[in-house]
């Protein structure tokens, strides 16, 4: 990783944890270090209430660190006023959920032009960016569908349209395949592949080994604490 | 400076970051999204500020009619006219007519007066029909005709026009003629088409001969059915007024009335002026404020309370809202919405829902005037302010409703609303 020190890493975690204030205090994320350079498609393992989704809440800039710094794209996160952390959260962060989170009664080209609203994207841009985006995720032709007229698979592809409409710097999916079928998950697995190979940095979490086989680099949380199989030593 | 895709040049501090904003058209555009993605719900919730803000247009749409109708029946005739009404005071039984023969000429006398007479109805007893013929064929049904005894001045300060003929004047009163003057429908029913013929009409046995038909009077229209005649020709006749005692129509002109009716009893009688009781033409004034009055308040008060309601009703609703949408306000957060812009949200929902009733309501509240106006024929009478206010009545009331709900959406922490 020597051959990046000129530009600094697009996420870098330095003994970050997170502790809920108690009585009793709850460490949901002992203090960890962890790097993810740009270009790099990384898969966060663990069971349900290991902490992943402390760890997603901290890099996605939904929570902060109780301990510790968080760089992204190179700046410390904690110098951010609530409405900076919003606007960086929009500009370069593309969110992918496991419960897809379309607006019910709009269309999918409203919901995915939604990224862009707080972006103060004008509406013509809006409109043409939308639409790019939903031919890359293969749905050109489904823009003015709701989203009960769609297929699960076909949800979670609008979702993607949608966080990569903004033009982030990275991906952030939870769970993206959580609530679909496996070959409906394969396809959009290879649909992540193909953003990745475009060059998005993608972080994907999930608790599924087949979904994190996907990944370059595997990283595990366990009972709040994290660990990279085969690259402790980079790290430390 | 942006965060574009694909390695951005290297990062400038942090205070140089792009703040999340939004175009306020969009946030607008939002919000009415919100509205009218379910538009059953929002009708519903919208229904206690439309019944407030309509009760409100009603309640004052209909008052100002109502007092504006006063203001139309209480017109000239009515300001220029004065009853005296013959009580005999403490004497009642002893006196049977409290005015005097020359009753007219007394008030005519007085400043502001254009005419006045005397008058009362005879009683007739059953046998006493008014007739055309002395005998009464068999198959003709007894008709029930009143017989007015009346001063010459009164048909004068009825202000009649004639169909054929005269009226009586003082020559027939002080000397007793057996003169009738007869309503013009009175007189199609007795047969009387012409006076050229001279015709009488028998009232019991008495004839009297018709000297003029009244086409149409402006004060005291049941002369129109009726037979009159003269005053001292009636009490030779049948004696002083038995079941119902005399009264005066005075006419005056404009402003006089109440002058008139101050000096009438003294002018009449000035040794027992306690004999006779004035009427004068009910006060403008007093008449509008009576209706202005409490109940007016009290209306308002009940719009106020449906007011109320609808705010609680759009609390409510928005709270609800609030929650079952936690999943989209997570989501606004993620892609980059402000607490700020959440509030502002919401609160331009329910604002927009209070301003929705409050037109529907402002319609609805005119309606309602302007049919209870076209089915009394009234003239429906509604001050443009409240109209336009009353919208705004709405969007306050939607505004001050949100206030709450619209701070708690903005208060949902967006990794929680997310996992749901």
């Amino acid at each position: 990783m020597t051959a990046h020190t000129a530009t600094p890493p697009m996420i870098e975690l330095r003994a970050a944890g997170l502790t809920y204030p108690g009585p009793p205090p709850v460490a949901a994320l002992t203090p960890c270090d962890l790097k993810i350079e740009d270009g790099e498609y990384v898969t966060v393992m663990g069971p349900s209430g290991s902490g992943k989704s402390t760890f997603l809440n901290i890099i996605g800039l939904l929570d902060t660190p109780t301990t510790g710094r968080y760089l992204l794209d190179g700046f410390d996160t904690a110098a951010l006023s609530d409405a900076e952390r919003t606007g960086v959260r929009s500009a370069t962060i593309g969110f992918v959920f496991q419960a897809f989170h379309l607006l019910p009664h709009r269309s999918a080209r409203e919901n995915v032009e939604l990224a862009m609203l707080y972006q103060r994207v004008p509406r013509r841009r809006r409109s043409q960016r939308a639409q790019e985006a939903m031919t890359r995720v293969g749905l050109g032709h489904r823009l003015d569908a709701l989203p009960t007229q769609l297929s699960g698979g076909e949800r979670q592809r609008v979702a993607i349209a949608r966080a990569l409409v903004g033009r982030p710097s990275l991906l952030l999916c939870d769970e993206p395949t959580g609530n679909l079928d496996s070959d409906t998950a394969k396809s959009l697995l290879d649909l992540l592949s193909d953003l990745h190979r475009d060059g998005m940095t993608t972080v994907v979490i999930t608790h599924d080994v087949q979904v994190a086989a996907r990944g370059q680099r595997a990283v595990t949380i366990r009972d709040g604490v994290m660990s990279e199989p085969g690259r402790r030593g980079d790290d430390a | 400076m942006k965060l574009t895709a694909h390695r951005p040049a290297p990062q400038p501090r942090a205070d140089s970051v792009q703040r999340s904003s939004i175009y306020a058209r969009d946030l607008f555009v939002e919000a009415l999204a919100g509205v009218l993605q379910r538009p059953g719900r929002s009708a519903l919730t919208a229904l206690g500020t439309v019944l407030g803000v309509g009760a409100f247009i009603a309640v004052l749409g209909l008052t100002s009619t109502t007092a504006s109708q006063i203001d139309a029946r209480f017109n000239e005739l009515t300001a220029t006219q004065v009853t005296v009404k013959d009580s005999g005071g403490s004497d009642a039984a002893k006196v049977p007519l409290a005015f005097p023969r020359n009753a007219d000429a007394r008030i005519e006398r007085l400043n502001g007066v254009t005419a006045a007479g005397v008058y009362w109805r005879v009683r007739l007893s059953a046998d006493r029909t008014v007739r055309s013929t002395p005998f009464r064929p068999s198959d003709e049904p007894p008709l029930r005709t009143d017989v007015i005894a009346a001063s010459p001045g009164l048909l004068n300060s009825a202000g009649p026009r004639m169909a054929e003929g005269r009226l009586f004047d003082s020559y027939h009163d002080a000397n007793r003629q057996q003169v009738a003057v007869l309503g013009s429908a009175v007189a199609a029913r007795l047969g009387i088409t012409t006076l050229d013929t001279q015709p009488a009409v028998f009232i019991g046995n008495t004839p009297f001969t018709v000297i003029g038909v009244l086409d149409d009077v402006i004060r005291k229209p049941d002369l129109l059915l009726s037979v009159v005649v003269p005053r001292t020709t009636a009490e030779h006749i049948w004696g002083p007024p038995s079941d119902e005692r005399a009264e005066m129509l005075i006419a005056t002109r404009l402003g006089a009335a109440r002058q008139v009716a101050d000096e009438a009893a003294a002018a009449l009688r000035p040794e027992h002026p306690d004999y006779f009781k004035s009427i004068p033409p009910p006060d403008p004034k007093t008449l509008r404020s009576d209706v202005g009055g409490d109940l007016n308040q009290l209306f308002l008060l009940l719009a106020l309370v449906c007011l109320l309601i609808g705010a609680v009703g759009i609390a409510n609703t928005t709270l609800v809202a609030v929650m079952e949408r936690t999943a989209e306000i997570g989501l606004r957060r993620a892609l980059g919405a402000r607490g700020f812009h959440i509030t502002v949200q919401f609160l331009a929902e329910s604002t927009a829902l209070g301003l929705l009733g409050g037109l529907m309501g402002t319609s609805l509240g005119t309606i309602s005037v302007v049919g209870v106006s076209a089915a009394q024929q009234w003239t429906p009478v509604l001050d443009t302010g409240a109209i336009l206010a009353a919208p705004a009545l709405g969007l306050a009331t939607g505004l001050l409703a949100g206030l709450y709900p619209a701070w708690k959406a903005s208060r949902v922490p967006p990794a929680e609303a997310l996992r749901r």
